[in-house]
């Protein structure tokens, strides 16, 4: 068949060009290749690091999921630095061993701020040394249309009238959500496997009763921001970056912090343990973590870094915002600690059966 | 004479190294990850865990059934619409009529598989044009939401699948004699009875080769019915894909892939008993 | 042509074509034909690639409806009748049959599709393979069978259905010549055995000759005669129809003087034959004269011919010997026009070579002159 033979084709030349294409890369010490995630490596600062340090920067878009998967396929190879959030570090140290630590010495420590720091410490410290330093942190909140309907918390996406009209991710984060919600605290029971298998079975028929509501269930960001553009959902789990976006583009659509608390992620720096370029990515995470630069990132990710400094440097818009939706501050945010090994699979048991329910 | 053999050796090394490095090395790692289990970090014994998993948890056979289930009326549509567009190149349309039918069925194939997928979603999804078109005709009276329904996939898949029917189809079917057809109607045939007695007959080896091809790709598909599926609709290619990437599950995951192969090849092994066609007949057709 | 009929007692005939009428865009396939067919006779409609004799038989058929005009068949109008409800079958150029099932099936093919039982199907299959020689081949493959045998199930599947008309597209055009020789007889036989009215088409004038009762000549979508393969040879109604059935020789010339029977023409460079008129003929228009290969008459010198006749001188350019139908050719002298003459069976003139100088002579009575086509070939 034609077709079939023409992919077959392209398929060898491919590979035969990537085979051609290996050797003519540049010099190792020239190029940082780093694993992240969209928006995190503006093309500017890209630009400017490269002026200064002469180190061409190649980006690999990715998540969590497929940043361990890749790293693991290869044994940690392939990428010079990563960018995970602070809590699967750990676990997937333990189970794969595909970071190395960190060379404290080589790393301005005092740029970061010390409570973000603190954080990472505790959740990627393994052996008395630190895989993880921290890069941008955010929360993951409720975004809903004020014309449409008004919520508080996580579980009022169940609400009757919502039928058909909200979104969640069917991932580990809304698990820990309608968790907190439900008046438990997942994270506690980290530690207890029976007590923790039993919790999230619960949940997971929480989340099957509350099948109903939800239209689609989301991969990427776009999808759901669509959805909320076109009025198809009336209110979502949603991450505050693209709350806000959404909000700015029409002020109906609120992020707001839920009563059980929005959840905080953090996204760090992490060393392949395979990587061919740590002078160069120590280079890239002192100049990353300047204020003004740090203030660049920011304003391409929505969201605020770890950089001391940069928050007095972010939009103004942005930090107001900010305040709308967390008129309390920090004080009702619920951090990720590390995830033990392990804990996905109970979780993955129990999605796999609410996205089977009827 | 041994120089030749030399040449034929070197002239098939390409495709045979291709073939052994891409092909059956990452199956037979594969073969070995699916018999391991997990018993602590990096720790890990020879065991049937993961095929013991799929049989024991009726989630994953229920998926592993479905796909099958929808793959196969994925086939059959496929087939019932591939062929009337196949008779009218092959028997009907002449010279540029026949290219241009051709091309339509090549059009699909012009854009990325993704950016088809998404092109429908932007038509059907509630807010979408169908939706609006069909409330301005009066049909529905609010928009309905058209995606994400199992008939949304089947939908979608018989138009990724069209032309690997349509091919061998028409190949098979240029080949039938029109004397033959008129003879079974001179003989006192009607379209039906000349359809079942000479027709399919005849086209036998390329119906075959038609449908194995699209069942394959369709229980191999992952796009199409991951984005144009519903909340409940889960696909076992999507299941694999979860295994290995979001759960870390390897073991699992390479079980699966396993089970995938079985049945793809106990399909194709079915069809060919069920239709009395040899495999290497088939496979010229296709 | 006027609707020429052949006379039969009484009875309807088969096949009554009126007035019918076929054209593909500027082309006129077949142009306001009338004829019919008598029961039981063998007919055959015989003509040159091109002549419309195959429209003609596919709207006999009814794969082609015709633009006007009407055909009956055992009586009745075919007008509104589809192909599968015709009470005709088709024997096809290729025979037809269907690969994917085994002889018996083919023949019962028809049988089944009338909802005749499955084992009276197959019985009747059965007795009709015995009836043309197959008994016993009704479990072979048809790609198992010889050609002759292939072409006698083709006609057990039409004739299994009785059908009032069985037509007949070429069969033998694929067959290689001894074969084609002994189906001939085979199809005269089977058609004798089984009664039914055959239309049988072809190019082949020897097959038409050899099989028919009657046959149509057929040029430009119009019949140029219909008759007895007798009347076609002896008393050729047209130059086309003396030009197409059977060997002949023909010299194009001028007519000198005409008699009440006889012309005479100028065939260029002085020599003068004569030969019976057909048609209206002036004197100095031109013409076309056909003497049959075996009308003439051989003799080494003028005094071994018949007297009385007027003895023409030639000089041998070849020998074709084919046992009966052995040839002569001729250079003649005055013309240097090409002539064939038929040499006798007794071996006589075995022993001539190419050179040899021999006279001939032939009986106008034999000889045939038309007035010269319109755009003679």
């Amino acid at each position: 068949m034609i077709s079939i033979s023409g992919r077959c084709v392209l398929t060898v030349l491919l590979v035969l060009g990537l085979v051609a294409g290996a050797p003519a890369r540049a010099d190792n010490a020239k190029v940082l290749r780093i694993i992240t995630w969209a928006d995190y490596v503006p093309a500017e600062v890209v630009a400017q690091f490269r002026k200064e340090t002469g180190i061409q920067v190649e980006v690999t878009l990715s998540n969590n999921e497929e940043m361990i998967s890749k790293l693991r396929a290869t044994g940690g190879a392939g990428f010079d630095l990563a960018q995970p959030s602070q809590d699967r570090i750990f676990g997937a140290q333990q189970e794969f061993g595909i970071y190395k630590p960190f060379d404290t010495s080589k790393v301005r420590l005092d740029e970061f701020v010390p409570e973000l720091l603190a954080t990472v410490r505790t959740n990627a410290t393994i052996g008395g040394r630190l895989y993880g330093l921290p890069y941008v942190w955010g929360t993951e909140g409720l975004v809903y249309n004020s014309k449409r309907t008004r919520i508080s918390d996580y579980g009022d996406l169940c609400k009757p009238e919502l039928r058909g009209r909200t979104a969640v991710r069917l991932k580990r984060p809304t698990l820990m959500a309608f968790a907190l919600a439900s008046g438990k605290n997942p994270f506690a029971l980290y530690g207890d496997t029976k007590a923790y298998t039993a919790l999230m079975q619960q949940i997971g028929k929480t989340l099957t009763a509350c099948k109903a509501n939800f239209r689609f269930f989301y991969d990427n960001k776009d999808q759901l921001l669509n959805g909320m553009r076109t009025g198809e959902i009336y209110a979502a789990m949603m991450w505050d970056s693209g709350g806000w976006a959404l909000n700015r583009e029409n002020p109906d659509i609120k992020f707001i912090n839920p009563r059980s608390g929005a959840i905080a992620w953090m996204d760090t720096f992490a060393l392949p343990a395979r990587g061919r370029n740590d002078a160069g990515a120590y280079a890239w995470i002192n100049f990353v973590m300047r204020p003004e630069i740090a203030a660049k990132v920011a304003k391409s990710i929505g969201n605020f870094t770890a950089a001391k400094g940069a928050d007095q440097l972010m939009d103004p818009r942005v930090r107001a915002q900010f305040a709308e939706s967390f008129p309390d501050g920090l004080k009702n945010i619920k951090w990720y600690p590390a995830i033990p090994p392990g804990l996905e699979a109970i979780e993955g048991e129990v999605l796999d059966r609410v996205k089977a329910a009827d | 004479m041994w120089y030749r053999r030399l040449l034929l050796a070197l002239l098939l090394a390409p495709a045979l190294l291709w073939l052994f490095a891409l092909i059956i090395l990452p199956h037979l790692d594969l073969a070995l990850l699916s018999f391991r289990e997990r018993v602590a970090p990096r720790e890990y014994v020879a065991s049937l865990a993961q095929y013991r998993t799929f049989f024991g948890e009726p989630l994953y056979w229920h998926v592993f059934v479905r796909t099958a289930l929808m793959s196969a009326i994925a086939t059959v549509l496929t087939l019932l619409v591939a062929f009337p567009i196949a008779w009218i190149i092959a028997k009907l349309a002449r010279g540029r009529m026949s290219a241009l039918l051709f091309v339509v069925c090549l059009i699909p194939f012009w854009v990325s598989e993704t950016v088809r997928t998404l092109g429908w979603m932007i038509l059907l999804r509630e807010s979408g044009v169908l939706p609006a078109l069909l409330v301005h005709l009066g049909i529905t009276r609010e928009p309905v939401e058209l995606l994400y329904h199992d008939a949304t996939i089947l939908v979608g898949l018989v138009y990724t699948s069209l032309l690997f029917m349509v091919v061998p189809l028409v190949s098979s079917l240029e080949s039938l004699d029109n004397a033959l057809i008129e003879a079974a109607y001179d003989l006192g045939g009607k379209g039906w009875s000349i359809l079942r007695e000479i027709v399919i007959p005849h086209a036998a080896p390329g119906i075959t080769a038609g449908c194995i091809v699209v069942f394959m790709l369709t229980l191999g598909n992952y796009l199409t019915p991951t984005l144009l599926g519903g909340k409940s609709s889960q696909w076992f290619t999507e299941q694999i894909y979860t295994q290995f990437i979001t759960r870390f599950n390897w073991e699992q995951g390479a079980a699966f892939g396993f089970l995938l192969l079985a049945l793809s090849t106990a399909m194709v092994w079915l069809g060919l008993k069920i239709s009395g066609q040899r495999f290497s007949d088939v496979m010229r057709r296709a | 042509m006027n609707a020429p009929t052949i006379a039969v007692s009484g009875a309807t005939p088969d096949l009554e074509v009126r007035s019918v009428s076929k054209r593909f865009a500027t082309h006129v396939a077949v142009d306001t034909l009338s004829f019919s067919v008598a029961r039981g006779s063998f007919f055959s409609i015989l003509g040159p690639s091109g002549c419309g004799k195959t429209t003609l038989l596919r709207m006999i058929a009814g794969f082609i409806q015709p633009d006007s005009g009407d055909i009956a068949i055992g009586g009745r109008s075919m007008a509104q009748v589809a192909p599968n409800r015709r009470p005709v079958n088709m024997v096809f150029q290729h025979l037809a049959l269907f690969p994917m099932m085994s002889v018996a099936q083919n023949v019962a093919f028809g049988l089944a599709r009338r909802g005749v039982g499955r084992a009276e199907r197959l019985r009747r299959a059965e007795a009709m393979l015995e009836r043309v020689g197959l008994a016993g081949a009704g479990g072979k493959r048809t790609d198992e069978l010889s050609g002759g045998q292939r072409q006698r199930v083709a006609i057990a599947r039409s004739l299994v259905l009785e059908p009032t008309l069985l037509l007949l597209d070429e069969p033998l055009g694929a067959l290689d010549l001894k074969l084609r020789e002994h189906m001939k007889l085979e199809l005269k036989q089977l058609q004798s055995a089984f009664g039914t009215t055959f239309v049988y088409i072809t190019h082949d004038q020897s097959e038409a000759l050899v099989l028919s009762d009657h046959v149509g000549v057929m040029n430009h979508g119009r019949f140029e005669q219909l008759g007895t393969p007798q009347e076609l040879y002896y008393s050729p109604a047209t130059s086309f129809v003396a030009d197409f059935v059977g060997a002949n020789n023909r010299l194009a010339g001028k007519a000198l003087s005409i008699t009440a029977s006889l012309v005479e023409v100028d065939t260029g460079g002085g020599w003068v034959v004569r030969a019976r008129r057909h048609g209206e003929i002036a004197a100095g228009a031109a013409v076309e004269a056909f003497i049959r290969p075996e009308a003439a008459m051989l003799g080494r010198t003028p005094a071994e011919l018949p007297a009385g006749q007027t003895a023409h001188s030639g000089e041998v350019t070849g020998m074709l010997f084919d046992g009966a139908n052995s040839v002569v050719l001729l250079r003649e002298s005055r013309s240097g026009l090409q002539l064939r003459i038929a040499l006798p069976q007794t071996g006589a003139y075995s022993d001539l070579t190419v050179g040899a100088r021999v006279c001939f002579t032939f009986d106008p009575e034999r000889a045939i002159c038309f007035p010269a086509r319109a755009a003679s070939a």
